[in-house]
């Protein structure tokens, strides 16, 4: 399943995992995951796009915020539960000073005006940055073994059912989700046998 | 706001966290109108201007959402402080307030990680299962729909679109932009703050 050809890097140390995961944090305005596929799919390396959606699926799946889950993970492949460790804390160390710093100059100066528009504008900003993170997921979806048609049907479905009739996020992970795994158990089996 | 938080009171503040923790599937965003219940609505310890501009200041600043316990930790300790006396020592608040931020932050993220970690660690090791594999498989298509919905939930409320159409433009052009160039994204954010100052968006 995983052996593929591409070029794969690894983090060396826990040290370099806390930094990674720290750079990865400070980047990341308005949620983290935009920059995470950037920098250790694109940039790094430690993960193929493929692993990236499977971990991510994980992560999301799993309770707790998910780019913490996705650092418990990659961290903990490759070292455990210090590497684990190494990046929760680079993750969420600085950021943590940082957040009340911010906090408690805006509480002393509060200038409204020009703060609600930089909000706003990097809010549709980050919403992009979000979008785009899933559009760039659409390759992966070619060596999936339910073929690219199922794909776009679950992902329209799911789209409509969180989008537009915003139906709780656990229903639909609950309901579509044991559907398609399923469904991909079943094209598995086949692919195999044939 | 002045309070006042006994021993038993924190407890229950840890609690509470810790019970949502495991609940806050899809990130830790999802729990916030149970944090709202909670905090200001049950037990008075945070105002509604304090919790919205925890969420606020959070999704600006970076590191991820969940820095939104942190900041409505801060608060009660603050509040806590206040409550001690008219006229708190400040030291003594930022005592109290890192005391809230720990409890908080520990509180929701300690369980959920210990899961995560035991059961992925569990995963990796069985990831040749068919089991495994199927349900990966499975939920990739999901997972790439639920992104560009969350994006597209996050740029603006959808009852507006007469007067929020500069956002919608940003955001599409952003998205077009990450996807095809490698911009730095701390650029696009930038640019996306002075627009907002400016009152272009």
């Amino acid at each position: 399943m995983s052996e593929v050809p591409a070029v794969r890097n690894a983090p060396t140390s826990n040290a370099d995992l806390f930094f990674s995961f720290n750079w990865l944090a400070l980047q990341g305005f308005g949620g983290v995951l935009a920059v995470v596929q950037r920098e250790l799919v694109e940039k790094k390396k430690w993960l193929t796009l493929e692993e990236f959606v499977e971990d991510w699926s994980i992560a999301q799946i799993l309770p707790g915020p998910n780019v913490i889950n996705l650092a418990l993970m990659i961290g903990g492949k490759h070292f455990g539960w210090r590497g684990a460790l190494s990046a929760l804390a680079g993750l969420l160390l600085v950021p943590t000073v940082l957040v009340l710093v911010i906090a408690s100059a805006i509480a002393g100066v509060g200038d409204t005006q020009a703060m609600q528009g930089a909000l706003r504008g990097m809010g549709a900003v980050s919403a992009g940055l979000i979008m785009a993170t899933g559009i760039k997921m659409l390759p992966a979806m070619e060596t999936n073994p339910m073929g690219y048609l199922t794909c776009a049907v679950l992902a329209i479905v799911t789209f409509l059912a969180v989008a537009v009739i915003r139906l709780p996020l656990s229903w639909v992970l609950l309901t579509l989700g044991p559907i398609a795994s399923i469904w991909a158990w079943y094209c598995i089996s086949r692919n195999e046998s044939a | 706001m002045s309070i006042t938080l006994n021993f038993q009171d924190w407890v229950s503040l840890f609690l509470h966290f810790v019970s949502l923790s495991l609940l806050a599937v899809g990130g830790a965003i999802t729990t916030a109108p149970d944090i709202h219940r909670y905090l200001v609505d049950e037990q008075h310890w945070l105002t509604h201007y304090q919790f919205t501009s925890s969420v606020a200041i959070a999704q600006g600043a970076p590191g991820p959402n969940v820095m939104f316990v942190a900041l409505m930790g801060w608060n009660v300790g603050m509040n806590a402080a206040a409550g001690m006396s008219p006229t708190p020592n400040m030291l003594y608040a930022v005592m109290l307030a890192l005391l809230g931020v720990l409890v908080t932050m520990v509180g929701i993220i300690v369980p959920s990680a210990t899961l995560t970690f035991f059961s992925t660690q569990w995963a990796h090791k069985n990831r040749d299962l068919k089991g495994i594999r199927a349900f990966k498989a499975g939920l990739a298509p999901l997972v790439m729909s639920l992104l560009v919905a969350t994006g597209w939930l996050l740029t603006g409320n959808h009852d507006n679109y007469s007067e929020d159409w500069p956002m919608w433009v940003l955001a599409a052009v952003t998205t077009v932009i990450v996807w095809r160039t490698q911009t730095h994204l701390l650029l696009l954010l930038s640019i996306g703050a002075v627009l907002g100052i400016l009152k272009i968006i």
